[in-house]
């Protein structure tokens, strides 16, 4: 064989097609084809599937938020470099904690880690949040909560090569719009699962938006969240709303395991509230 | 005096981010409404104008920016609506220690410059009305933009290392001369030069 020649040459065939009649049939069970309710995706609540919240640290000792798998910080040594370490401090905020406990009240069998990229020496660090998403990703982590965003342009090239990873490595990466009208990263790519609020009750569930760059819109006015201390607040913003879209993907991958962020999201899209059959 | 005390765009930022959190405060009817800036060398959050609750007391008043829900804004750089805050014991002890005030509702959002977070507006309890409160958040981010407009003009100011009445209006004393009867102008030119000399001199006494 031609050594300059890639295995994904076929005669007579576009690069990387395929010969139609050599493509696999996928056997997909019913209940994937017709549009599951969420009750009837894993009734183990996302049981095996590891989700990791990329945010300010979670506190592992809130009730509402059960077992933490790993958690880790991203710091910065005095040249700047940064690094993963340990985190010895926790939320101090109470975002990522707020974040958790709703994909954990989705998904309450899910597999829950946390990377912290927020602290008063990295504020405004897209570089923390880049290194902590990269890391989670290398982590090969199943669902990845992203209630965060940069406008720092200089890291989109290396934000949307994670995406691209991510994707491509059945990875889910759930990501929260800005709240102000900016330009922001990464919820803007293509690869990512996008997600803002909408104003209706929880029981609403979440629907489907045709006008990206926002997919899915979920609950995220009111949302009763867990907050430091062991206790419980309401909270508003595009942050909440994306973990809960996340602990549906965590109730989806433990309920069919292997499915690929296309196929995740066709199924989020297929269940959503404001998609039902019938003609335009 | 010193060369910040009398430069206009520090005075004129100040003026107007008390007229913010009082527009804010009332278009809210919250309790109280302040704008936290923050201080680049300890990284520090600093009470800057507060309207309501606290005011005449906190300004100038400093804590972490790592923590509570301005901590949360600042590192986010998102806004943010929170309520049933007096029922977390966590809340009400730092609350009540850093502002005697201990709210059950807070609307905060970021002030956004260029590349970082320069600082938080928040509303403190504000009155649930018939917007709902995506739109109080949308809302109050107008507020937010307008603080951060004024906190560049400062910063723009002293980056460029201007005097009260060296950059912003070069020219711009002549175009307004120039719309006024000419019997008039030369006297006005006279007081312009006068002011800005009297001014001279205490920057000069000042440094």
């Amino acid at each position: 064989m031609n050594p300059g020649v890639t295995e994904a040459f076929r005669p007579a065939v576009p690069a990387w097609g395929a010969v139609a009649q050599d493509v696999p049939q996928l056997r997909v069970d019913d209940l994937v084809l017709s549009a599951p309710c969420r009750a009837e995706w894993s009734p183990d609540g996302g049981r095996g599937v590891r989700v990791c919240v990329v945010d300010g640290g979670v506190a592992s000792d809130h009730p509402r938020i059960g077992p933490v798998e790993e958690t880790v910080a991203i710091v910065a040594d005095a040249s700047g470099a940064l690094h993963v370490e340990p985190d010895s401090e926790g939320d101090r905020t109470g975002h990522g904690t707020a974040c958790a406990s709703i994909i954990r009240s989705i998904a309450p069998a899910c597999e829950l880690s946390s990377v912290k990229v927020l602290s008063s020496g990295l504020r405004g660090s897209g570089a923390a949040l880049t290194r902590g998403l990269e890391w989670a990703i290398e982590r090969r982590f199943d669902v990845i909560n992203l209630s965060l965003s940069t406008r720092n342009p200089a890291l989109s090239d290396h934000l949307h090569a994670l995406a691209d990873r991510a994707y491509f490595q059945r990875t889910v990466v759930v990501a929260s719009a800005h709240n102000f009208a900016v330009r922001s990263i990464p919820w803007t790519f293509s690869a990512v699962v996008s997600v803002a609020s909408h104003d209706g009750e929880h029981a609403r569930g979440h629907l489907y938006n045709d006008e990206p760059p926002v997919e899915f819109f979920a609950p995220g006015v009111a949302v009763d969240v867990a907050w430091l201390g062991g206790g419980s607040i309401s909270a508003t913003g595009n942050s909440f709303a994306a973990p809960y879209v996340a602990g549906l993907c965590a109730r989806l991958m433990g309920a069919y395991r292997q499915l690929t962020p296309f196929e995740i999201k066709a199924l989020l899209y297929r269940s959503a509230r404001n998609v039902t059959k019938g003609s335009a | 005096m010193t060369r910040e005390s009398v430069s206009w765009p520090t005075t004129a930022t100040n003026s107007l981010l008390q007229s913010i959190v009082t527009t804010a405060r009332a278009i809210f009817a919250s309790a109280a409404a302040s704008i936290f800036v923050v201080d680049d060398m300890t990284g520090e959050l600093v009470f800057r104008a507060v309207a309501g609750e606290g005011a005449g007391e906190l300004v100038g008043r400093r804590f972490a920016a790592d923590t509570g829900i301005a901590g949360w804004v600042i590192q986010t750089g998102q806004p943010m609506l929170v309520s049933d805050l007096s029922s977390t014991s966590i809340f009400s002890r730092s609350a009540a220690e850093s502002t005697g005030f201990v709210p059950d509702t807070i609307l905060a959002a970021p002030l956004l410059g260029a590349d970082r977070c320069l600082g938080v507006l928040e509303v403190l309890d504000p009155t649930a009305g018939q917007r709902g409160r995506l739109a109080d958040v949308d809302l109050l981010a107008l507020f937010a933009e307008q603080a951060t407009i004024a906190l560049a003009v400062v910063q723009e100011a002293t980056t460029l290392g201007s005097g009260p009445f060296e950059r912003p209006w070069p020219g711009g004393w002549e175009a307004t001369i120039s719309r006024i009867p000419a019997h008039r102008a030369a006297a006005a030119r006279e007081v312009i030069v006068a002011v800005e000399g009297f001014l001279a001199e205490d920057l000069e006494a000042g440094q």
